[in-house]
């Protein structure tokens, strides 16, 4: 048995500093597009022709009916099996992208959805159309209004940003096994990655309820 | 013909949800400068009539003029819904619950319409919003988000957000049924104020006493007609329809 020795740790801290850094920089990339891709599936799904209405529910379907590791393994090594080659990163962030817009686009249908029908009379009746009705009036509201589900989503996604070490990108998960196929040592590298997500986490937290917050003002 | 054109033309509105016909036929107009109170028991079409004005309803026939314009006009989706967007600028609407956009400052709930749709520059619409929140008396306001305001400063707000605009008429769809007893002064003064102002008014509401201080003429209307029609004195001191007596008796003894 070996005892704990977290010295090791800091001899690689420059390796777990850059997977950090992926981790951030996949987490960040794929929260904004999953984001509006949920709120374009949302409006599309709403208020799109059939012909467009159609497809996006049965993609969104599919895409929730399958796990995240099976999506980012059909667009990595799938797509690349007929020729279209994506770079690892860009796969993650595709993967992560779409598989959490399926989530944030239901989130972002019930919050438009639930928005006063009053609104969209006050605007139309100012001049407004369909569209800037929408743009200016019901999605910022509707946006606020799931401002707590969506952010445990993204919550979700930074955690879940992990599967992507399956496809050799080094973020936090993959800097560690890294770390420890050259020392021997998983408890001290694994403790240090969870560490690391407490921390994003913590920060993470502490951003959305600042947004909460200044959104709370105008309720 | 030497009659001015009217600035509200409505001739024979009608409008049925399923087998209930909610407006039968309906003529009426409204001359520049003139105030027109609708009364009338609830279900009677009075909202329905009042919201076809600005297309919110649309009529299955019949036609709604706004000062020589045809709004409720055959046009082809894209081309009908540029000129309703149009015609809406000019007409201005107070709803009962007020709806003010509570993500938006006071500010910007006044000038987001002449913002995005006139292309008002940032400066000139908030003092914009400032000259119309001083006329509603609600100046100190201009920062604060309509959470935190009283039901009558909404409305007051929701006025000065339809006046911004300058629309040629003023909507009103029972602006004060919503309010407590002692908010619905200080609203019922802004519309004698804008009235003093020969802004071209229709006024749906509830508060006889407030329709025959300020209103040129008063319909009646139940079961989607309009019964009677005449000045606040003619209807209420001497309503000639038997309608309009049971409507005004079980009115002023409630």
């Amino acid at each position: 048995m070996q005892g704990l020795d977290f010295t090791v740790v800091f001899a690689y801290w420059p390796l777990l500093a850059q997977g950090l850094g992926w981790t951030v920089v996949l987490s960040t990339t794929s929260a904004i597009f999953s984001v509006l891709a949920g709120i374009g599936f949302a409006l599309l799904v709403l208020y799109g022709s059939a012909l467009v209405r159609y497809p996006i529910r049965l993609f969104m379907w599919l895409f929730m009916g399958t796990p995240l590791l099976l999506q980012l393994f059909l667009i990595y090594f799938g797509l690349s099996q007929i020729g279209i080659d994506i770079p690892a990163l860009g796969a993650g962030i595709i993967a992560l992208s779409l598989h959490f817009a399926v989530y944030n686009a239901d989130i972002f249908q019930a919050g438009i959805l639930s928005v006063d029908r009053g609104q969209t009379e006050a605007a139309r009746s100012l001049g407004f159309g369909r569209h800037r009705t929408l743009a200016y009036i019901i999605v910022p509201q509707a946006v606020r209004n799931t401002l707590p589900a969506v952010g445990s989503m993204m919550i979700a996604l930074l955690k879940e940003s992990a599967i992507v070490s399956m496809i050799g990108i080094a973020e936090i998960v993959h800097s560690a096994q890294l770390a420890i196929s050259e020392t021997y040592r998983p408890f001290e590298f694994y403790l240090t990655a969870a560490v690391l997500y407490y921390i994003l986490n913590l920060i993470l937290e502490a951003g959305l309820r600042r947004i909460e917050g200044k959104v709370e003002l105008s309720r | 013909m030497n009659e001015v054109r009217p600035m509200i033309d409505v001739r024979g509105a009608r409008k049925a949800y399923g087998p209930l016909e909610v407006l039968k036929g309906i003529d009426f107009s409204v001359a520049r400068g003139q105030i027109i109170a609708v009364i009338g028991p609830s279900g009677s079409g009075k909202s329905t009539l009042l919201r076809s004005i600005n297309h919110l309803e649309t009529l299955d026939s019949g036609e709604v003029w706004l000062d020589g314009v045809l709004v409720n006009q055959r046009l082809p989706g894209r081309a009908f819904e540029r000129h309703i967007n149009q015609v809406r600028q000019q007409m201005g609407m107070v709803f009962q619950h007020f709806n003010l956009f509570p993500h938006l400052s006071v500010c910007d709930n006044i000038a987001i319409a002449p913002a995005k749709l006139k292309g008002v520059d940032k400066v000139s619409a908030r003092k914009l919003a400032l000259t119309m929140l001083e006329k509603v008396g609600l100046a100190d306001k201009i920062d604060a988000f309509p959470a935190r305001l009283s039901g009558g400063q909404k409305q007051r707000v929701a006025i000065a957000r339809a006046l911004a605009m300058q629309p040629k008429v003023m909507l009103f769809d029972e602006a004060t049924s919503a309010l407590d007893p002692e908010l619905v002064d200080e609203v019922n003064l802004v519309m004698k104020q804008l009235a003093s102002e020969h802004m071209t008014m229709v006024i749906v509401t509830h508060e006889m006493r407030f329709a025959a201080e300020v209103a040129d003429r008063v319909l009646f209307m139940a079961d989607g007609t309009v019964i009677e029609e005449g000045t606040p004195d003619e209807l209420f001191t001497q309503p000639k329809q038997e309608r309009t007596r049971t409507f005004l008796r079980k009115f002023l003894s409630a």
